[in-house]
């Protein structure tokens, strides 16, 4: 057995605690009644109530879901096609081509990726807006889902597919019925990260958007440039609260489907 | 097995070559050609030549942009990259800036990882799962609550006052301690990971043999652990330097204004400035910069393999 010394439990606690504490304290000072961070006040929701009636900033955050809703999904369609054609098809012809766009855009700046889409925008005459938002997030989704599917295509056991066509089922069939239930848990957490990444995004977005098409963070950035306001604290810890929920639900969601291993009670 | 599968192309050659050709097709149309459209602006307009052209890049002026590309290939942009020291400064800056928390990240993130993989292997998953869970929460928001705990009057100078550790409360934001801190708030989990994979898979007998020969603790760490756990350190300082360099957020609000990262100079030249040819030449020298980057740390990698 490994031997666990205090310095190693020093090590963890004090890493944990980094990684914490910040989210910790915005999500107590989202609740401090008073407007100065220096002063707490007590405890209060009128941040909360204040956003309720904040009507540009709840439309930027319904664009923002609608935004991440579209673009994960179809993220999520074209990344599993891409990963189903790089462990599936062999060679063909531009796969080189083909993977060395799936692994770009992972290491590409946000910077860069936002300024080559807007250009491409610019190039062929398209408003930017809402959709272009869309298009852009899918593109850079996309090569995460391919990824993610793509090892779960690498570990899938092949003989259960083999089994299935060998009883005579037909290869769509196979697909449906045996492929896509294995790699199900692979593509939901997929589609979820997709999700996140898009919620997520400040910069591409605000190289892709256009009028009517603020999206939350780009709100929240613009609001919080010149400095804190008790308002995005609140906005921040409700963000935060609902990717906690949606994290701890996907877990459980792939632990159902999945199970590698035994279902854990963590 | 090769029967099935050869039967299966033949037949649905149709759908196959849809797999391949949706999201080829996408990538080409979305990904590609819009970075060589970067490519063509960097090399096609001169804004020091043509300053009309900066202010209002229209949709016509856009036209006429690439139809007048064929016409003025021109480096111009490049050389006027290499002209303005504001430019270089801020490669250099990017750079050191990357370097260094990258450093600081192996520092921290070494004896994290090392810890994790003491702990009984239930209390493994538990932690690994506690190192991703931030990841998911925005990074946007995670710079924010620093904003939050670094201000003027926030909670790090009420601790330090109230500790009597400094009497005057110093000012952390726009300065670059508080863009390293950003950093390696953020990044913390991609190097944590890695090397938590790395040092997982570590042979206990190796360490077992170094003690029974009488090695000291220390030395086992120094002569066993470390040099098996070079792969770990490749990948996650590849994991976190290549984005760092690139990284526009966390010095946009954390850090100063006189000297700016490499991904803050693009974001003025394209929004306050408007020069867009000029954005597009600095963000073609930066995918060449991190395309050496990369290049660097997989020969580094290769080596390190063919030791082993």
């Amino acid at each position: 057995m490994r031997k666990f010394s205090p310095l190693n439990l020093a090590a963890i606690i004090l890493g944990v605690g980094f990684l914490y504490l910040p989210i910790a304290i915005l999500v107590i000072y989202s609740f401090n009644a008073s407007r100065l961070v220096a002063v707490w006040g007590g405890w209060s929701i009128q941040w909360y109530a204040e956003l309720a009636a904040d009507a540009p900033l709840l439309d930027s955050a319904f664009i923002s879901l609608r935004v991440a809703l579209i673009s994960a999904t179809a993220a999520t369609l074209l990344g599993t096609l891409a990963a189903l054609a790089l462990v599936r098809f062999g060679r063909f012809r531009g796969k080189l081509l083909f993977a060395a766009m799936i692994y770009a855009p992972l290491v590409m700046p946000e910077v860069i990726t936002g300024l080559s889409m807007l250009l491409l925008f610019v190039a062929v005459a398209i408003d930017r807006g809402f959709w272009t938002v869309i298009i852009a997030h899918t593109t850079m989704a996309m090569c995460f889902v391919a990824v993610i599917v793509q090892s779960r295509l690498i570990d899938f056991d092949m003989s259960l597919e083999e089994a299935a066509m060998d009883l005579g089922a037909s290869p769509a069939r196979t697909f449906l019925a045996v492929t896509l239930p294995l790699i199900l848990p692979a593509i939901v957490a997929a589609w979820m990260l997709a999700f996140a990444l898009s919620l997520d995004d400040l910069v591409i977005a605000s190289f892709t958007t256009g009028p009517g098409a603020t999206t939350l963070p780009i709100r929240i950035y613009s609001e919080v440039r010149l400095g804190v306001k008790p308002e995005m604290n609140a906005v921040c810890s409700i963000m935060v609260g609902v990717v906690g929920i949606a994290v701890i639900a996907a877990s459980l969601l792939t632990k159902v489907g999945g199970a590698r291993g035994t279902p854990a009670q963590a | 097995m090769f029967k099935s599968l050869m039967k299966s192309k033949k037949n649905h050659s149709f759908w196959q070559s849809l797999v391949i050709r949706l999201p080829f097709g996408w990538l080409l149309a979305f990904f590609l050609v819009p970075f060589l459209i970067v490519l063509k602006i960097s090399l096609s307009q001169t804004a020091i030549a043509q300053p009309p052209y900066a202010p209002t890049f229209d949709l016509a002026a856009g036209w006429r942009g690439v139809q007048t590309f064929f016409a003025g290939l021109s480096l111009d942009n490049y050389r006027f990259l290499g002209t303005d020291p504001l430019y270089i400064l801020s490669y250099m800056k990017s750079l050191q800036i990357a370097a260094f928390s990258t450093l600081l990240l192996l520092i921290i993130g070494y004896p994290i990882a090392y810890a994790i993989t003491r702990l009984p292997r239930r209390a493994q998953a538990i932690l690994v799962v506690l190192v991703i869970l931030p990841f998911w929460t925005s990074f946007l928001i995670r710079i924010y609550a620093w904003m939050n705990i670094l201000q003027h009057d926030g909670p790090l100078n009420q601790l330090l006052l109230a500790l009597h550790i400094v009497r005057e409360p110093p000012s952390w934001l726009s300065t670059d301690t508080a863009v390293y801190i950003g950093i390696v708030y953020s990044y913390l989990p991609f190097m944590v990971l890695p090397l938590y994979a790395t040092l997982e898979k570590l042979d206990e007998q190796l360490l077992e043999a170094a003690a029974d020969l009488g090695c000291p603790r220390w030395k086992r760490f120094w002569l066993v652990t470390l040099p098996l756990s070079a792969p770990g350190v490749v990948a996650g300082a590849l994991l976190c330097f290549i984005p760092i360099v690139g990284e526009f957020v966390i010095p946009d609000l954390l850090g100063g204004s006189r000297t700016s990262m490499i991904g803050q100079t693009i974001w003025m030249e394209f929004f306050a400035n408007k020069d867009w040819p000029t954005a597009a030449a600095v963000a073609v020298v930066l995918v060449c910069l991190l395309v050496t980057a990369i290049v660097i740390f997989q020969n580094h990698a290769m080596r390190g393999s063919e030791r082993d």
